[in-house]
């Protein structure tokens, strides 16, 4: 489903948080956010998913612009897991399909068929401090897909793990999206997840932000991680995108 | 284990020092009592034995009223709490005329509610579910507005009702805060019961003290405190039992 952000404009208050936003990302296609912290970036994700209507500007969804609309088409990852510890791994991952209606026993089985391929078999029934941090995102994140929405909004979604596991999960993410592509609005602060997830990057600046420069990265969601970071292009683009960072923080 | 020894092996050490003190007439002396004002333990513990079939019905008096009082502020006080969480208006209106509520003493209005609902069961019962009522009430309220936004916005985009908000997220972020306030309504309960009591009735414990202090019952009186105490630590320790199968996450 395709993503078009006009003029988008956002205060809170006397607050400006964002200023005139213009972006588009193609149906199946990963938008990447990256932005100095506290620029704006979740609000921008907010607005888009229909959590709030921006002051100015419009944002459309499949050419649907109502905050309920977008609401309806657009599922929301928080930074942080958010796991409900009340509730099993499976339980959690359900929570969509349960809020739609659907009956316990079934909700479990739909969302129960995707713990094997997510790495998660056998967890089904583990409590949220029960899983490692890895999983516990695998298990927001397939909670996100499991809604069934062409849009999925991440927000920083391994923000909170180690290196190695941040890349691990980069790696999956990646293959997650290639087996079942989305349309895919991705804010992060970090350049290189940006750029190897995303199909075109958006540089953001300092609050208010706008956006400072877009780029194409070289080979979205390659299948070998490592050697896609450290090709001469996405080197390149690294350096470019860092600089316009740099800019942009100013 | 140690937990559970030390107190009790603190219990039997003071209950040794009264018997001591007591039974060689050092208390008598010291404060130039007549001899049957200080039972010792040893005839406290027989006065509790003598007496057991009165202790046991008017026990059961204080308990009813205090189950009675407790249900009832525990049915308003989350209702209520549920309510100024839902419409902001009404917390904003209510809130501070129930943090002012609490400056009225009991003493005050306990008889004015005997003049009004006469000698029996139910001026106790609104006295003990007046005193409940604020810690169950401010706690649930406290509870309810605990849980993270982020959560309810994950929430809306994953379909939820305001009632599914309500059902899966914020009444089970509510239980522990929920449990305090029961908690501490567990405590001033029985407080509340004896003070209603000594205003006006003609049974339960309280009763039995007053009129015991009348009659130099001074042993009697001891062991009605005794079982008062018991009463309410076993009320204490269900509700904690209660606590640890409801909120099974923490």
């Amino acid at each position: 489903m395709k993503l078009e952000l006009a003029g988008v404009t956002h205060s809170h208050g006397e607050l400006q948080t964002l200023a005139s936003i213009d972006l588009e990302a193609a149906q199946d296609s990963v938008l990447g956010l990256v932005g100095p912290s506290g620029c704006g970036k979740s609000t921008l994700l907010e607005l888009i998913c229909g959590l709030a209507e921006p002051s100015a500007g419009t944002i459309a969804v499949g050419g649907a612009s109502t905050a309920e609309e977008r609401l309806a088409r657009c599922a929301f990852m928080p930074q942080r897991d958010l796991l409900l510890p009340w509730y099993s791994a499976i339980d959690n991952a359900a929570l969509a399909l349960r809020n739609q209606g659907m009956r316990r026993a079934e909700a479990r089985a739909a969302a129960g068929a995707l713990f094997e391929r997510f790495g998660l078999a056998g967890f089904e029934r583990a409590r949220a401090d029960e899983l490692s941090g890895g999983m516990r995102q695998r298990v927001a994140f397939l909670r996100t897909l499991v809604a069934g929405k062409p849009v999925l909004a991440l927000d920083e979604p391994f923000a909170a793990l180690d290196a190695i596991t941040r890349a691990e999960m980069q790696e999956w993410l990646a293959a997650a999206l290639r087996s079942d592509p989305r349309t895919v609005v991705l804010v992060t602060h970090d350049v290189e997840e940006a750029l190897y997830l995303s199909d075109r990057v958006a540089i953001l600046s300092a609050r208010p932000a706008r956006v400072v420069a877009e780029l194409s990265p070289p080979a979205p969601r390659a299948a070998d991680r490592d050697a896609a970071v450290t090709d001469p292009e996405f080197v390149v683009a690294r350096e470019e995108a860092m600089r316009a960072l740099r800019e942009g923080s100013r | 284990m140690r937990r559970r020894l030390l107190p009790l092996g603190l219990i039997a050490l003071l209950l040794g020092l009264w018997q001591v003190a007591t039974s060689t007439g050092a208390v008598v002396d010291a404060f130039d009592l007549e001899p049957f004002l200080v039972p010792s333990t040893a005839e406290v513990a027989s006065a509790l034995w003598e007496n057991r079939g009165l202790l046991a019905d008017n026990a059961w008096v204080t308990l009813r009223e205090i189950l009675l009082g407790l249900g009832l502020a525990l049915a308003v006080g989350v209702g209520f709490a549920v309510l100024m969480h839902r419409w902001r208006v009404l917390r904003d209106a209510a809130y501070p005329l129930i943090v002012a509520s609490q400056t009225i003493p009991i003493v005050v209005i306990s008889p004015i509610l005997l003049v009004w609902f006469g000698y029996g069961m139910t001026p106790k019962v609104v006295v003990i579910a007046l005193i409940c009522f604020f810690p169950i009430a401010v706690n649930a309220l406290d509870g309810l507005r605990s849980v993270d936004p982020q959560a309810v916005k994950m929430m809306r985009s994953l379909d939820a009702s305001r009632w599914q908000r309500f059902r899966r997220v914020e009444a089970p972020a509510a239980l522990p805060s929920l449990f305090t306030g029961i908690k501490i309504a567990v405590v001033v309960a029985p407080i509340g019961a004896v003070f209603a009591e000594w205003v006006g009735s003609s049974s339960g414990l309280g009763h039995l003290i007053q009129s015991d202090t009348a009659n130099y019952q001074v042993a009697r009186q001891f062991a009605t405190v005794v079982v008062l105490s018991a009463l309410a630590l076993a009320l204490i320790g269900l509700v904690a039992l209660a606590e640890r199968r409801v909120v099974r996450w923490r």
